[in-house]
Parts: structure tokens; sequence; C-alpha cells
């Protein structure tokens, strides 16, 4: 029967389509490899597990820089699009965009990936977080991912901690191991000690489902590493006086700086006026940054480090002992206080180095420096001020004036010791003489210093002639005394001078005289056409020096009216744990920059 | 009963399939929809085999007119209205309507001795099969209707010429090529450039011509005429198919039809979304490898990636957790129970059964074809379930009617006389 035949043909269409169907099932599971790979990145997700960050600490162990929880908002255009995609009004609202701002951020996400996420919202705090915890899931694509953020509670010695921010296109190709969206420091010790600080990073596998909700771990989590966290940072700060610092140079312009002379750790460092650094690292950073940076006290500007000021008359001492190590000064001394070569102030006429010192005589250093540069030795005052200068700067430089101090901080500014090319290049080879540039024996002129230099130079006199290099950081390595060369008892006058600068009834720095406590001084008075910075450098106690700054007000007169009492209270601050100079510390808290032209 | 025990043992598979879906409902409903299908298979087995034979028309009617009460009160689920609903329970009445029309068919057939070489009983054999289909075609249920054309086979088999069947073959054919060169770009030499249709058909009008042409050549004296008439016949219809075809594409589908028909033939849409469903479903498949993930352990079926995983797309749930083997095992048992049932067929005295096994065969077949191809990328993305394996009460218990009424005819074959 033919038609019975037939059912060989149906049966063999079954047959068929069964083989191509066979066919077409090994070459998709055994070899379509893309088809496998595209699974694998539809249904597993590699997690970043940051580490936590290192915290900075004060010497005590207080925390300067703490870590906090920032919950970022992220997109993947791909996932919202899959689901048809969502109520971009109530999603802008609800992670506190405007939709403007929210449309941009889509479209900025949509160019860069569609399948990866794109951060859209950065750094929405715990508390709107937990607000919106329970609504995100209603947003197809979006995802919250919590990031850890530096916040510095105090809002203290921002300057030093310095920036933590998102990584810039250079980091990005720096080929560290930054990657879009990662944050990191950005400036002083925060981007010094990036290394140290940062940790390392973990990864985590996961299978997610169709709405990128993680369901378990990818191969039984053996390709997770989990994160190591950064090491802590311990500072030489002492963060309470360092408070009392920034709360003492409100309103003010300036700087101080504090040093433990025994160890050169750097005890303050207040740079006024000053910041917060959680301004820097929030959401509102582009604002905040624009207003500091514009803002005519420039807040942003580290003065500690990166201000140079002419020293003035604090760099007498430095005179007066590098002559004496010359021998062509003696302590006893005394020269006429010619003012017909230079100006100078109050009555006396006749000084020996102890009393120049105390009264801050100009005609005194000038007739010293003149038997360093201008002795006479080649018959012409050129050559000689030709010869004489470059050993003279190299004795300066030995007091840290003119150097980095020892690296540790990277941001210092080294100012300048004018050197013998410094004036040829200046006035031409050997077309200058002593009387050209005189000007730098009472420490104006050429010669320029930062607050960190002249604290350190109140640390190498408390020393009597050497220095550790100062660090804000405990365990720097490299930390090392420097040796002024200038012999101990040289350094007996000049702190007798130092300590009656203070004590006298008529010293400059008697506003620095703090109760139960003998202070070092010296005041400055630093010739600015906007007014003269008043600057004082301190230690103290004079028999065993505990601490060692200085203080620079800028544009408020004399030495001896501001600085000196402000050094007075960070010492008694510093020693006593309290302050009791209450009529001193109300005077400091109410004054305001602009100071009077002439205060008091 | 190898069949049988492969049914039930089939259907608890796919209904556990479900149960790393955690859709615990649907598990839960699964589970009673198989215990009721096995109970209603055991009274299939008890109740004689005349029954059927002599209800067929009735069946039929009923059927017939649950369609029609669907159309008017039925729900509308996912955009076609095929469903009556008993509270949470949801009725197909298109997956019972194969089977009455199976047996409308067998028994109509079986009653017509002449068969297809007469206009007339075509007609009505078309007919039967034309009325259902056409008001499912109606909710609308494409798959369904498709599953309806399988039955071209049972008029194969019953006397209907092979040529039809070539010309069924041919038409997908002019099919394939057409939409394959109407999504295509051709510059042509002087007019520019334009669709790639006009190219096929210019090919079509020049073999056509040519083997018109040369019909002389290739047959004898006394044919020419009727040679000449079929050429001219079949490459007119081939050129109206494609013309017509390449029209309703373009003007009548709307974009997401057109969308879905290119991305099976894996032209470029621009649109990433439009093949959404047949790219996860060949991942998840593709993902498996040899061996496959696992038992419960696949994450593209587990966790959501592959849509109407369940039931239309359960095949790749097979795919990714039991990988090549899995897939090659359910491949082979298909084939067998489609073989086994042809031998069936076969071995029937009487003519009903034959005719209602080959319509069993053809449907399951269609099922199978369809389903398996489309999870594959080879054929479009039509939902219908996998007979025994896919969720869904309607369609189990209508696939158990479908096989257990010709088990029950089978067991009485002795009885028919010849």
């Amino acid at each position: 029967m033919k038609l019975r035949e037939r059912q060989w043909i149906i049966g063999g269409i079954f047959l068929l389509i069964t083989f191509i169907y066979l066919g077409r099932l090994v070459q998709m599971q055994l070899f379509a490899h893309e088809w496998k790979a595209y699974a694998a990145r539809l249904t597993e997700e590699t997690e970043t597990l940051e580490p936590a960050r290192g915290l900075i600490l004060d010497r005590d162990g207080n925390i300067v820089v703490n870590n906090k929880a920032g919950y970022d908002i992220w997109f993947t255009p791909r996932k919202c699009k899959a689901a048809g995609g969502l109520d971009t009004l109530a999603l802008a609202e609800l992670i506190e965009m405007t939709p403007d701002g929210l449309a941009r951020a889509f479209r900025r996400a949509e160019n860069y990936a569609t399948y990866r996420p794109s951060r859209i919202q950065k750094q929405l705090t715990a508390e709107t977080y937990a607000r919106i915890s329970g609504e995100v899931w209603r947003f197809p694509g979006i995802e919250v991912r919590r990031r850890s953020i530096r916040t510095n509670p105090s809002g203290l010695a921002s300057h030093l901690v310095g920036e933590f921010r998102e990584v810039d296109q250079n980091d990005l190709e720096s080929n560290q191991g930054y990657r879009l969206g990662d944050y990191k420091g950005k400036s002083g010790l925060e981007l010094q000690w990036e290394s140290k600080l940062r940790g390392k990073r973990g990864t985590r596998h996961h299978i997610v489902d169709i709405r990128n909700d993680y369901r378990e771990p990818a191969q039984a989590g053996i390709l997770d590493t989990l994160p190591v966290p950064g090491e802590d940072l311990q500072l030489t700060l002492d963060l309470e006086l360092q408070a009392y610092g920034e709360q003492i140079m409100a309103n003010k312009r300036g700087a101080i700086v504090a040093i433990e002379p025994s160890t050169g750790e750097v005890l303050a460092m207040v740079s006024a006026p000053s910041y917060g650094t959680d301004l820097l690292t929030g959401r509102d950073r582009g604002a905040n940054y624009d207003s500091l940076i514009n803002h005519p006290n420039k807040p942003l500007f580290n003065r500690t480090l990166r201000a140079t000021y002419r020293p003035g008359s604090i760099f007498k001492m430095v005179q007066g002992l590098i002559a004496m190590e010359r021998g062509v000064l003696r302590a006893s001394n005394r020269i006429a206080c010619d003012r017909d070569i230079i100006g100078c102030h109050g009555t006396h006429t006749l000084d020996n180095l102890e009393e120049a010192i105390v009264h801050s005589c100009n005609p005194y250093f000038h007739e010293v420096m003149k038997r360093m540069i201008q002795d006479g030795s080649t018959g012409s005052i050129f050559s000689d001020a030709h010869q004489n200068l470059g050993a003279w700067s190299a004795s300066v430089r030995t007091f840290g004036l003119g150097t980095d101090l020892g690296g540790h901080f990277p941001a210092l500014r080294s100012g300048s010791v004018p050197d013998t090319t410094d004036y040829d290049r200046m006035y031409g080879r050997k077309r200058w003489a002593y009387s050209t540039i005189y000007s730098i024996s009472i420490g104006e002129g050429e010669l320029l210093t930062t607050p960190l230099h002249m604290a350190n130079l109140a640390a190498t006199l408390a020393n009597r002639g050497h220095y550790i290099t100062p660090h804000a950081v405990h365990g720097s390595e490299g930390i090392e005394r420097m040796e002024s060369g200038v012999a101990d008892e040289h350094f007996d006058a000049i702190i007798r001078a130092m300590s009656t600068v203070v004590t006298a009834n008529d010293g400059t720095g008697m506003r620095a005289a703090t109760p139960g406590v003998t202070v070092c001084g010296k005041t400055g008075t630093v010739q600015n056409p906007n007014g003269n910075h008043s600057v004082f450098i301190a230690f103290a106690p004079a028999d065993n020096p505990q601490i060692a700054l200085s203080v620079y007000v800028e544009n408020a007169g004399a030495g001896g009216d501001w600085a000196a009492p402000i050094a007075s209270l960070m010492i008694e601050k510093y020693l006593n744990r309290a302050v009791d100079q209450r009529a001193k510390e109300q005077r400091i808290l109410r004054a305001k920059y602009p100071f009077p032209e002439q205060p008091l | 009963m190898v069949i049988g025990l492969f049914n039930v043992a089939s259907a608890t598979a796919g209904a556990s399939t479900v149960e790393w879906f955690d859709f615990s409902g649907k598990l839960g409903k699964q589970f009673i929809w198989v215990a009721a299908s096995l109970v209603l298979a055991f009274l299939l087995l008890v109740i004689e085999g005349e029954f059927f034979i002599r209800t067929s028309v009735i069946h039929y009617a009923v059927n017939v007119l649950l369609l029609l009460a669907v159309l008017a009160v039925g729900n509308r689920i996912g955009g076609a209205k095929s469903w009556f609903s008993f509270g949470s329970i949801g009725i197909q009445p298109s997956e019972f309507a194969k089977t009455g029309t199976s047996l409308m068919l067998a028994w109509m057939l079986s009653r017509n001795q002449d068969r297809f070489n007469q206009w007339g009983s075509l007609f009505k054999a078309v007919a039967i099969v034309s009325l259902p289909a056409a008001l499912i075609l109606l909710q609308p249920d494409a798959g369904t209707v498709l599953v309806f054309t399988g039955l071209i086979l049972v008029f194969y088999r019953e006397g209907l010429s092979g040529n039809v069947l070539i010309a069924v073959l041919c038409s997908l054919l002019i099919t394939i090529a057409t939409i394959l060169s109407g999504a295509s770009t051709v510059q042509y030499p002087f007019a520019g450039a334009a669709t790639g249709a006009w190219m096929l058909w210019l090919v079509l009008v020049l073999i056509g011509g040519l083997l018109w042409a040369t019909v002389p050549q290739w047959t004898v004296p006394r044919r020419r005429k009727r040679n000449r008439r079929a050429v001219l016949f079949s490459f007119a219809a081939a050129l109206l198919l494609s013309v017509g075809l390449q029209f309703g594409l373009e003007e009548v589908l709307r974009p997401h039809q057109k969308d879905r028909i290119h991305v099976l033939f894996g032209i470029d849409v621009g649109n990433p979304d439009a093949d959404y469903n047949i790219r996860h479903a060949k991942a998840a498949i593709s993902s498996g490898g040899i061996t496959g993930k696992g038992y419960l352990k696949g994450p593209m079926t587990a966790y959501g990636f592959v849509p109407e995983q369940e039931t239309d797309f359960i095949f790749c749930t097979i795919g990714e957790e039991w990988g090549l083997m899995g897939t090659t095992v359910t491949l082979f048992v298909f084939t067998l129970m489609l073989l086994r049932i042809l031998a069936l067929a076969e071995r029937q005295r009487s003519d009903f059964t034959r005719i209602y096994a080959y319509a069993v065969a053809s449907i399951l077949f269609m099922h199978y074809a369809i389903n398996v191809g489309m999870v594959l990328g080879l054929a479009p993305v039509i939902g219908i379930p996998l007979p025994f394996i896919s969720a869904g009460g309607s369609s189990l218990t209508g696939f158990t009617l479908l096989v257990f009424i010709l088990l029950r005819l089978d067991a009485e074959r002795f009885t028919v006389l010849r």
C-alpha cells in the first residue's frame, strides 16, 4: 500500500528536525563561547570591596580624620531600559537631584557604557540612605553603593591633613590602580601618605538575579579576596593645642607653628583663616571650593608652609651667632647705634650683643654683618662681598633657613637665603658690595622664610645649636639631627637676651610673659605696605625647652603687640594644659582682621 | 506504556523545574494539575474507546462552542483573549480544541473512504481544521494556529499529494529568501539603492522564464503544455507570495513584529531589546556546556534572566542545568515518543485510530519543533508549551487527553474487525 510508505517520510521529517536541533545544541553548548561569556556577563557581577582607609590620629591617639559611610547612587542604563524605564521625577526627588541634573547624569551614564554602572549621585548621608533604601528597588538600573568617605569631625589641621577627593585623569593614567570614581588623597598628609593609608582592595564575585540583586557567591567564593585596611597614621600633632591655636587665630590672617625642640615633632600647625576639610570632600565641593578659592583672605593657602615672609628682627640672633662663631664678634662687643646708616628705635646708644637683641638695634647688626662680608681682605668692597657672602649664606642655611628642612613637608617652600650667584644675577658680577645688600643684615631684603622655618629656628636656639628635622608623622623616616656648627657657649648671651625680651619692663616681647614659665622670645616687625606683619618666635621653659614656636599675624603691626601674646597663650596651653591669662586671651579672641593701622 | 511512564516522569520533572523559580504558588498548582492529569489518564483508560469515536462530533462541537464563548467572555491575558478564569485557575480552551479537532478529523476521514482524491473531501477536512483555527486566530494565538497547520502531515498520510508538502516547503524557502533580501539594501546599476527583494524577484522571473522556455528540452512533447502551465503557475505563485510578503512586512506589520522576524534571521534591527528574550534564552542554554550546572544551580534560569522560563522557555532550564546531556536526552525522548506514535498508528486496524494517532503525532511534533526551535533561535518566538514539561494546567490536561485517548484506542485495536 503506497500510502503506508508515507510513514517513513513523516518519521524522516521528525528525525531530520531532531538532528538539526541536536547539531544546533552541540554548536551552542560546546562551541558558542560568546554566548557563554554573555551569560556570565549577565549573571556575574564583580564587587569591589573598598578597604577602610587608615585613620589619622594625633599624638595622644585622638581622631583627627575618621571614615564615615557615604552612599553613592549608581545607574546602569541597560538594566533600566530592559525593565522598561523608570520614573525620573520620583527618582530625582528621592536622591536629592534636580530633574535636569538627573537627565544630564543619565546621558553621561549612557555615553560611558550601557552595561556598566555609572555613578549619578555622590555621598548621600546615612540618614538619606535610611529614608530611600526601601524605595530604590522600584527604579530598575539604580543601585546604592556604600563607600567610605573621609571626615574631619573637628575641622582642625585642615591644611596639614589635606584634601581627599575623586581621582582625576592624571591619577587614572598613573598606573596605580585607581579607577574612575575612586577617591584619593590630593594634598597634604592624605597625599603624602596615600600608599600607607589606602590599604588594598578586595573583590567579591557574585551571582546576581535579573534585578541585579546578589543571590549567591560565584564559584563558591574561591576567586574572592578580602580587602586589607589601610594603616593608621599617627601624627605628632597635639590636637588640643592645635584646636586652641585655631581658636585664637580665628578672624586673623597668619600662622602658628609649634615644635617640640628635643624631637623635631610638630605640635601645632595653624594657618589662619582655616576651613573644614569636610567642605571639600562632600557633595558640595564645587561650590565650597569656589567660595574658598575666591575668598580675599585666602583660606586655602597653607601659610605655615607656603607663605614666605621676610624674617625681620628675628634674624638678628642668627647674625650674632654666626659672627661669634667666625670670631668677628664677642658678646661683650659694644657698637654705636649710628642711626645715620640705618634707622633704629628706642633710646639706646652703645649696646653689647645682648642689649642689641633686646633693643633690636639695627645699626649693631649692620656692623656685625659688615665685619663678616666687608673684611677688607681683598682691598675692594666688591671683591670682599663677592668672596665672603657664600660662606655667610652657608652658615645661615645650617639653621635650616632656605632649605627644605629634611623634606618631611613636600609642600614646604624653602624660602630664600641669597647667595653670591643670586646677587651676581641681580646686579652683575662684582657690581655689588655690602652697601648694596646690607638690608639682609637685619632680616629684610632678599631673605624669605616660612613660619615653619622660623619655628625651627626657635627650636634650634632652644637646643643651643642643633635641630631635629621637623616632621608631623610619628615614625617618619629620615629624621636627622642637624648641627648649626655654632659652639654652645655663644648661645648664652643670645638666650639671655631672648629671656630679657620677655621679662624686661621695656622689653619688646613683654606681652609674651607667661606666669610660672620662663619664656625666651624675640619679636619681629616685618615691613609690609599693607601694615607690618607681627612676628614672634619663642621657646619655653628656658632651662628645659618643651616647645618652640613661631607666630605670624599678618598686617597686625608690631611683633610685641599680637604675635607675642599669642605665643604666650600657646605656651601656657601646652605646658599647663589650661590658660589662666583671661584678659590676654579675651583681647586676642576679640581682635579681628583687618587690624587698626596703629593698634592700641 | 513506556510512553505512559515517560509522560508522568517528565510531567513531574517539569513540575519540579518550577521549584527553583520561587513561585511556590505556581509549583503547588502544577502538582495539583499533575495529580488531576493522572486521574484523568486513569479515567480515560477505563472508558471504552468506542465512546470517543462516537462522541467525536459532540466533542468537536463543544470545543467550537467553548472557543466561541472564550471570545465572548474570556479573560485577556498577555494580549490574547484565550482564558476562562475560575477563581485562581485559568482554563485555555484552545489546548483542548486540539483533541476535539483531531477526533473530528479522524471520524470524518475514516468515514469517507474516498480520501483526498476528491476536492469535496479535501475541502471538508480543511474546513474541520480551519474552523477552530480561525477562532483561535481571532483570540489571537498564532502559536496554536501554527500547531493546527501541522495536521497537513495527517492529510499527507491519508493521500494528499506530496506536491503539496513540497509546495509548502518551497513557499517556506521563498519566505526566508524574501525576508533576507528584503532587509538588505542593494545598489542597482541604474535605479540606485533599493531593497534587495527586487533582486530576488528578478531572479525568480529569470529562472521561471528560463524553465518555461526550456520545457521542450526536458519533457516529452505530450506533457509540454501541462508542464509549461505548471512552471508558469508555480513561479507566478512564488512571485505573488514574495511580493505579498514584502508588502506585508513593510506596510502591514507593526515595527516590533517586523523586528522579531528580522531578529530570527540574524538581521540587526538596531534595537538591543528586540531580541532580549531569545538572547537570554540562548545564553542560558549555551552556559550549560556538556554537563550543565547541576539541578537547581543555573543562575540564568534561577534568577529570572530567562523570560517565561517555567512555560515556553522551559527548555532553557534543561539546557542550563543538565547541559548537552539533558537536552540530548530530552530531544531523543521526544523523537522516540513521536516515532512510537507513528508505529502505533501503523499497527491499527481501525482507520479512525490511525488517523487520530497521526493527528496526535503531528500536534506533538509541531509543539516540539516550534518550542525547541524558538529557544534555539531557529524558529520565531511564538509562545507555545513543550508538551508534558512546561508548567500550565490546560496544556498538561490537554496533552493527557490527547495521548491517553490514543492509548485507550490502541488498547482496543484487536477488537476492531477488518
